[in-house]
């Protein structure tokens, strides 16, 4: 629905060119929630402005729908941007115009509605998002998280068929973040929304995003399903990433190895395998022993996973391995 | 007491008030009609603003600091012909009003783009964002969320230009700055300068006090 094809995106500066993106092929899906992860000054913030040409490409092609919208300009331009919400880290609400105001704002703009149309909506908006009671207040007599939920309404407000989200929640508490990744994740739902989010936060991807795509210095060094590069992480900074969000020291890692005699393993159980006794009969039957170095069981999405590392000891150690395999769980060896 | 007041006439000083209100208040409309824009101009054209232009910024802002430059008394007197053909006189309070016009509309302008450049740049790119033509953005986003600064840049203009028209003496233009140079200074009649001095203290008092009330009231902090 949204391509991206050999997109590069320079800037001048003081005479020469930097490159900011570099040979960027995506395609996000219809109604998908779409991640983009990177840390600050990968890129991601000029990849989303691209879509709603905030940011245009040095070269390249992006397609909406198979439109291509690389060279609108003027008119087209401006409806285009019509269709595609976009909500920001600071929120940015106008401060002079109180929270009904800002929702209305951008149907104001548009032109396109009549009055009651405008005040059924905003009634409607709020009250989605749970605001109902705040329409008449001012953003700065607001939360954080309340002002986001203003911003999610206004961008909202003129019915898009995308959603842009740049680093939505992270000017929020966790506990904030959460609500407000659990309502982005309603919308999309409900409304068939199609959401690019981008974030530095590992647990936002993991909490709503179908499939990411990794930015490393401008480039796209990894993409998939949102599963996928969670628990099988490839490349040096997805992998990076995953180890900050669980909280995982290498070094320590390693060093617990060094104390457990054994063939080290990593374990990935998805979907209801998560929750099989697998682990004891396969104990059992193959006589080896274990013992777990580090794991975790969670959710991606709606999926329930489990990872956990650990170390077999004694009995038939390939035997308890095939079996492993076979029960449809994957197994990484860390240590032979 | 009623000796060292001898010689104040309050039938003067009060039509020398008026004076002072209407040169100031004149001119101010004025100054506002055609400084807001030049300011908001300058903000567009100026350096990664939405509509840079850097030749036409470098050329309208040299024009404004000339203008800024030239020392008010000697504006008031190179003006005399642009003010004749302008109000058909360069004599009294409406000979008074162009000189302060061309003093203030630049000044204006200026405080108008610095509270525009305060306006956080994120706004701007939402408003952007959700299809607003440049002219939308200027009505619906900058200046609603400049209007603080705004409204405290008119408060220092006008209060500018009440020691600015102190010099209309100089074309008759009167107003109380007059009354206390001729009176007060030039023939040593302190009691009428004491009064003259403590009504204008009083004025540019009220003009702040008024200016910081409004600027509190729309700013929504």
């Amino acid at each position: 629905m949204i391509e991206f094809e050999d997109v590069q995106k320079s800037y001048r500066v003081e005479g020469r060119d930097v490159p900011a993106l570099r040979d960027i092929n995506l395609e996000v899906r219809a109604g998908e929630v779409f991640g983009v992860i990177g840390h600050s000054g990968a890129g991601k913030s000029t990849l989303l402005r691209l879509i709603n040409l905030i940011e245009r490409p040095s070269s390249g092609r992006i397609r909406i729908d198979g439109d291509d919208i690389t060279d609108s300009r003027g008119g087209e331009l401006m409806a285009l941007r019509r269709g595609i919400g976009m909500i920001f880290q600071h929120f940015n609400l106008l401060s002079s115009k109180t929270v009904a105001e800002n929702v209305r704002f951008p149907m104001k703009l548009a032109g396109t509605y009549s009055r009651d149309q405008m005040q059924q909506r905003v009634d409607h908006l709020l009250d989605r998002v749970g605001l109902a009671d705040q329409a008449n207040k001012f953003p700065a007599q607001l939360s954080g998280g309340q002002k986001q939920r203003v911003g999610i309404a206004r961008a909202l407000a003129c019915e898009p068929r995308i959603l842009l989200c740049d680093e939505a929640t992270s000017a929020l508490d966790p506990q904030t973040t959460q609500s407000v990744l659990r309502l982005l994740g309603d919308i999309n739902r409900e409304l068939g929304l199609t959401i690019v989010l981008i974030t530095h936060e590992m647990d936002a991807i993991r909490t709503i995003c179908d499939r990411v795509a990794v930015l490393d210095a401008g480039e796209v060094v990894e993409q998939g399903t949102a599963a996928q590069v969670f628990l099988h992480p490839r490349h040096r900074t997805t992998q990076r990433f995953v180890f900050e969000t669980e909280h995982i020291d290498e070094d320590e890692l390693h060093d617990d190895f060094a104390h457990v005699p054994g063939r080290v393993l990593r374990l990935t159980f998805q979907g209801e395998a998560t929750y099989t006794p697998m682990l004891g009969d396969i104990a059992r039957r193959t006589g080896v022993d274990y013992s777990i170095l580090n794991g975790r069981i969670d959710h991606i999405k709606d999926t329930p996973y489990g990872q956990i590392t650990l170390s077999l000891i004694g009995g038939d150690t390939d035997g308890a391995e095939q079996a492993l395999h076979g029960a449809g769980v994957s197994v990484e060896v860390l240590r032979p | 007491m009623s000796d060292f007041f001898v010689n104040i006439r309050w039938d003067e000083i009060g039509v020398a008030t008026w004076d002072t209100v209407l040169m100031v208040g004149g001119s101010m409309f004025f100054i506002v009609l055609l400084g807001l824009p030049l300011g908001v101009l300058l903000f567009l054209t100026g350096k990664r603003q939405l509509l840079e232009q850097n030749t036409f910024y470098a050329v309208l802002s040299f024009v404004v600091n000339v203008l800024r430059s030239i020392p008010f008394i000697i504006l008031l007197i190179v003006m005399i012909p642009v003010t004749v053909l302008l109000v058909g006189t360069s004599l009294g309070v409406r000979g008074v009003i162009p000189p302060l016009v061309a003093a203030g509309t630049p000044f204006f302008a200026r405080l108008v783009e610095t509270s525009l450049r305060e306006v956080d740049r994120g706004i701007i790119e939402a408003t952007q964002a959700m299809g607003a033509s440049t002219w939308q953005i200027v009505m619906g986003a900058l200046l609603p969320e400049a209007r603080p600064g705004i409204i405290a840049g008119i408060t220092v203009t006008a209060i500018t230009l009440v020691s600015y028209a102190a010099m209309a003496g100089v074309v008759g233009g009167g107003g109380l700055g007059d009354l206390a140079i001729r009176y007060g200074y030039q023939r040593f009649q302190t009691d009428v300068m004491l009064v003259t001095v403590v009504l204008l203290v009083v004025f540019v008092q009220l003009l702040q006090m008024l200016g910081d009330r409004l600027v509190l009231y729309f700013s929504r902090r």
